[in-house]
């Protein structure tokens, strides 16, 4: 094993809070992930991760930490996009594309004005890409507790969400506002979003938030076991992830190590396609009944 | 049905009465004056062609659609949201993901607290409600299999037990036959005239085709053109009562024990 965790990784405080602040990041994705592809709102993560990159770029040009600026940018776009309508997919398509154009372009704006700021690209770069190991340590209790928030909210509304995507008009002829119930999934998701924009960066953050939970489902039949195995996977992938790029110091170019996000969405993309080495789920017929002359596709 | 329960029933109050309901939709108005009631244990069938309105109208009974005019009344007064536990609800078509992360087991239990906020602790009593309402529908057999990997029949019995677990007194079917082979067909239908004998339970179902329930059937809402007719089978699907909802001439033909209602000239 020595050759994977070289001495010292345990003693860097930097590699401390990278396993800390990426084992909350992921668990928050994992969970609240295999709703996002549940209800087939991979777009709407995606949208939000776009605007919380404007949001993060708007922080640090007026020198506030990142993660504020993707929060609040995330939960605004959350709420926007609730007004104009994420069901609706027609008027969804327009409004977002038009938003989103508009957000990464402010975005690039924001970047570029930063850079002249301090002439370094580093930031643009963490904003864009993450790194783990950059992330300051006054930030880690907020963000532990926005991991927390955001994954308890969707452990309490998990049945409702659960019941809502099986049939939405089930759930209100239950008497589930489902749209209020929407509404708050949509903002722990900005939440999760910006967590995992942290971490690994806005545009790779749905990398984190769609991968496991993808690996999840395709393994796993109970929605609590798909919640169990997709935050696992992740946290797998992420700390596997950060230990790599620690090790990758020794690699060449020698003295800059690999970008940590790099390894964890490789990761993550990895555990998903071997799910499709499996061997192929259930061969024979499930039972007899299901054998019955023209059964019903 | 014997003369005697039959006479109790005609004196039992409605449980769930419409009463002169309308409802526009898209600027069309699509039902309109639609009167009937439906007492404890009664099953009736909801028939009338594609578009006809059958869907609309289960909707406005379950609150998820607003009528333009007339009310809804479960045990003499308004509908209200404290009365939605009272109706079980299987829905017209389900299209579930094979990915979904649902057992057959999963769905039933959100059938119990599916509208809760909170966990559900699984619990040995919790299993026991499970698997009971599994085995009356007969879906015991594929209970830990993927809900979105089942047949259309076995879909519709999981979707059954969803219903009833938290033990309504109305359930509403939208073309639970739909789909289905003759033999699933039969197998739902007697199911369905079971538990509204044996367990009281209202059973209001729609259907295009009213030949399966036949035997079932003690009542039918026939709806089409905007308006319904109700009553016994034989009252209502006649040439002249047909006739007269249509608006235009239909001839009732009764073969080998099935009704076929055709266009006449
Ligand atoms: N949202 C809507 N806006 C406008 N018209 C609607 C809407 N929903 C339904 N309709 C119309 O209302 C009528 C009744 O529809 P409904 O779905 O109740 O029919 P149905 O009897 O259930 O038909 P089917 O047997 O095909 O299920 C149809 O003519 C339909 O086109
Ligand atoms: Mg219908």
């Amino acid at each position: 094993m020595h050759f994977l965790f070289e001495p010292g990784l345990l003693a860097s405080g930097p590699v401390r809070t990278a396993l800390l602040v990426g084992g909350i990041v992921a668990v928050a994705s994992g969970v609240i992930g295999v709703f996002t592809v549940i209800r087939s709102q991979s777009f709407a993560g995606h949208s939000l991760a776009d605007v919380a990159t404007t949001g993060g770029s708007g922080a640090f040009l007026v020198g506030l930490n990142q993660f504020w600026g993707f929060l609040a940018a995330g939960i605004a776009a959350a709420g926007l996009m609730e007004a104009i309508g994420v069901q609706r997919r027609r008027g969804r398509d327009v409004a977002t594309g038009v938003v989103l154009g508009a957000a990464l372009g402010a975005a690039a704006l924001f970047l570029y004005l930063g850079t002249q700021q301090t002439s370094t690209t580093g930031a643009s770069f963490t904003i864009l890409f993450g790194s783990m190991f950059v992330i300051s340590p006054d930030t880690v209790p907020a963000l532990i507790a926005s991991g927390a928030v955001a994954v308890l909210a969707v452990a309490v509304l998990a049945r409702v969400l659960l019941l809502t995507s099986l049939s939405p008009d089930l759930a209100r002829a239950r008497g589930v506002n489902v749209r209020l119930v929407g509404m708050a999934y949509l903002i722990a998701l900005a939440i999760s979003v910006s967590l995992s924009a942290v971490a690994i960066g806005a545009v790779l953050s749905t990398a984190l938030l769609i991968g496991p939970a993808a690996t999840a489902l395709r393994l796993t039949k109970s929605p609590v076991r798909a919640m169990a195995a997709s935050a696992l996977s992740g946290v797998a992938a992420t700390w596997l992830g950060i230990v790599l790029a620690y090790d990758s110091d020794d690699w060449p170019p020698h003295g800059h190590g690999w970008p940590v996000s790099f390894f964890v969405v490789v990761l993550v993309v990895a555990g998903y396609l071997l799910t499709y080495v499996r061997r192929p789920r259930r061969l024979a017929p499930r039972s007899p009944h299901e054998g019955a002359e023209c059964s019903p596709a | 049905m014997s003369q005697e329960t039959a006479q109790h029933k005609t004196e039992q109050a409605d449980l769930l009465k419409l009463e002169g309901i309308g409802v526009r939709l898209g600027g069309r108005l699509v039902l309109s004056d639609v009167t009937f009631g439906i007492r404890k244990g009664e099953f009736t069938g909801l028939i009338g062609p594609n578009g006809a309105g059958k869907t609309t109208l289960l909707r406005v009974i379950l609150g998820l659609q607003e009528p333009s005019g007339g009310q809804v009344l479960i045990d003499g007064e308004p509908r209200q949201a404290h009365h939605n536990s009272s109706i079980g609800y299987v829905p017209q078509k389900l299209v579930i993901d094979p990915d979904m992360p649902l057992r057959a087991r999963d769905v039933v239990s959100l059938g119990l607290d599916g509208h809760r906020l909170g966990f559900g602790f699984p619990s040995s009593r919790r299993r026991e409600l499970i698997d009971m309402a599994l085995r009356d529908v007969g879906a015991e057999k594929f209970a830990d299999a993927r809900v979105g990997e089942l047949s259309g029949g076995e879909q519709q019995r999981v979707l059954i037990a969803h219903a009833l677990i938290s033990r309504p007194r109305m359930l509403l079917l939208d073309e639970p036959l739909a789909n289905l082979d003759l033999k699933s067909e039969q197998e739902i239908v007697a199911l369905l005239g079971k538990l509204a004998r044996d367990n009281e339970i209202s059973v209001l179902l729609s259907a295009h085709d009213m030949n399966p329930l036949l035997s079932v059937m003690d009542r039918i809402v026939y709806v089409a053109n905007g308006h319904v007719a109700t009553g016994s089978t034989d009252e209502v699907v006649t040439s002249e009562g047909l006739t007269r909802l249509y608006g235009h001439h239909v001839d009732v033909v009764r073969v080998h024990n099935r009704v076929l209602v055709v266009a006449g000239e």
